[in-house]
């Protein structure tokens, strides 16, 4: 089969009508002798060759599927039912778009539409959209959002220090250029009362993490009150898991819950695909960026789908659109769908509650080691923050390769005054013996 | 198609109504004819100030969603709140009970760039080819 469709006769028609004789008069402005280098390649193999060659490659690196990870800081090591995969790569679902004519794919709107329904269950919302990219960049999205609701009259952004830094960074770059003063975490240190002071009448919106970057639950109670009291918007970000567990941020007042929603069911990897939740109230349904399936009926009363609210969107509304990045994810939201409908309500607690008290056993049992501290002092859900007795990069080198063990996360990239401070990430994947195994990794590692 | 006689026009389909010191702010039968059924109205808060052409709010349809221009600069002093549970209101009585916004004018003289009746419709009917 030929992948080039065109004939040598409309080939000769197109040189033409450009005024071009032959195709190599085109590469006129490469010089001659670049134009076709030599190249250093090796022989050719065969497909199994380059089978074993790069199964050899894969190899190499350190996966979860065979160290044992302690390593979590936005994305973590969570069991996946097979159910997951077997729905995901079903023909009629394989893709990761919007059929261009949606009507005709009741079935993608009716995934999407139960996906929608499980993220407004779980963040206690009104209404969810059919996803982002990723967790980051549903909470520039939030932001946005504010910014709208104040009908751009409102310029400050608010955002906790324990807000996932690279989401904190991509807030910024998306915000470039929308005269916003993006502030709040100049501090590393700032707790929340320091956030709540600096609210006032040119606040768009307070954005606060919870369990935040460092595993910690924040104290939500009054949050609302406070921000909601300063005419600004709460933006809670927050890891699905939790939600198992803990209070859905809609119970305590929260405007735009958005988050990661990596967990459910989407495996580990580096860029992607991941999946960026977003839920919000009706009130400000339209302002919201992204697909948005809705349930209705047709002429004869029988229940269909329809992608809804369309004329906010790129294709419609053009230069004005509530956002012009609006590829959603639908794959992966069709993971977090079967991931959530798998493991139904009690399921989802269970997983949270066997994170929460293998959390809470590795955190007892690394305090007791020599040269180390638990410095998280607040309730925490699935990670803590370890003080070491040297830096954590140094730890870390020596668990990879001496104790076959992924180590946490080096909080030094970060946060410079926390330097020799690990995020440690226990999940419902770590057994007790690999987190004794840890253990005593750390202590025998701490004594340098 | 109406246009009355004692509004003046925009080119992007506002009609204004002078009164007194005021002047009450819609879009045309032509607009609402042209957009079909108006689903959604967004005006802005009395007190917020607007450049003329500058954008005072959305309307919204079953096929398109369109921004509203200000026909002069000016400061809101009312909007119609009747819109935002009945939108269909643009629809029904687009010169009437779907007035928009209700503002004060910077410099009335800003009115006389204004298009009258026959130009609007002349306008209209340009577009239609």
């Amino acid at each position: 089969m030929s992948y080039i469709p065109h004939t040598d006769a409309e080939r000769r028609q197109m040189l033409e009508v450009i005024g071009v004789r032959r195709i190599e008069d085109l590469f006129y402005d490469v010089p001659e002798r670049t134009r076709f280098p030599k190249l250093n390649l090796p022989p050719p193999l065969s497909e199994m060759e380059v089978m074993w060659e790069l199964q050899a490659l894969s190899e190499t690196n350190a996966d979860v599927d065979h160290y044992p990870i302690f390593l979590g800081a936005g994305a973590y090591n969570h069991f996946i039912p097979s159910t997951v995969d077997y729905v995901l790569s079903r023909g009629e679902f394989y893709t990761a778009y919007t059929p261009y004519q949606p009507e005709i794919s009741q079935g993608t709107l009716q995934a999407m539409f139960e996906y929608q329904s499980l993220i407004v269950n779980l963040t206690g919302m009104e209404v969810s959209n059919a996803s982002h990219y990723d967790g980051a960049t549903s909470l520039a999205e939030a932001v946005i959002l504010a910014l709208n609701a104040s009908r751009r009259q409102r310029r400050k952004v608010l955002l906790s220090p324990a807000i996932h830094p690279e989401y904190r960074q991509v807030v910024r770059t998306y915000t470039q250029g929308m005269g916003l003063t993006v502030t709040g975490d100049e501090d590393p240190t700032a707790a929340l009362p320091q956030l709540l002071s600096q609210l006032d009448e040119n606040t768009a919106c307070l954005c606060l993490q919870v369990p935040n970057f460092f595993g910690e639950l924040e104290e939500v109670q009054g949050v609302a009150e406070a921000v909601h009291n300063a005419g600004a918007l709460f933006v809670v970000v927050c890891d699905p898991i939790s939600l198992g567990l803990f209070q859905p941020p809609g119970a305590y007042g929260a405007d735009v819950v958005v988050g990661e929603g990596q967990p459910l069911g989407i495996p580990l990897s580096f860029g992607g695909p991941y999946l960026g939740f977003f839920a919000t109230r009706m009130e400000h349904v339209r302002r919201m960026a992204g697909r948005l399936v809705g349930e209705t009926v047709d002429m004869q009363g029988r229940r269909g789908y329809v992608l809804t609210l369309s004329t906010r969107e790129q294709h419609i509304r053009r230069e004005k659109a509530t956002s012009n990045i609006c590829t959603n994810q639908g794959l992966m939201a069709l993971a977090a769908a079967v991931y959530l409908s798998t493991m139904g309500r009690c399921g989802l607690r269970q997983v949270a509650e066997l994170c929460y008290h293998k959390a809470h056993y590795a955190a007892a049992e690394i305090a007791k080691l020599e040269g180390y501290a638990v410095v998280t002092k607040r309730p925490f859900f699935k990670e803590f923050v370890v003080r070491c007795p040297r830096p954590v990069a140094e730890i870390n080198r020596e668990l990879l390769d001496d104790y076959g063990i992924i180590g946490g996360f080096d909080l030094s990239i970060h946060y410079p005054h926390l330097a020799n401070h690990m995020l440690v990430c226990v999940t419902e994947m770590n057994t007790r013996e690999e987190i004794d195994e840890f253990v005593q990794a750390l202590a025998e590692v701490g004594e340098g | 198609m109406n246009f009355p006689t004692d509004l003046r026009y925009t080119k992007t389909d506002e009609w204004v109504r002078l009164e007194g010191d005021e002047a009450v702010v819609g879009i045309t039968d032509y607009a609402q004819s042209q957009l079909s059924d108006i689903v959604y109205v967004e005006l802005p808060q009395p007190g917020e100030r607007r450049a003329k052409g500058e954008a005072f709010g959305v309307v919204e349809s079953v096929k398109a969603a369109s921004d509203l221009y200000m026909p002069a600069s000016g400061t809101i002093t009312a909007v119609n709140e009747r819109l935002s549970g009945a939108p269909e209101l643009v629809n029904q009585d687009p010169y009437g009970q779907a007035w928009m916004i209700r503002f004060k004018p910077d410099n009335p003289a800003e009115f006389n760039d204004l298009l009258d009746a026959a130009a609007y419709e002349k306008h209209c009917e340009e577009r239609a080819h």
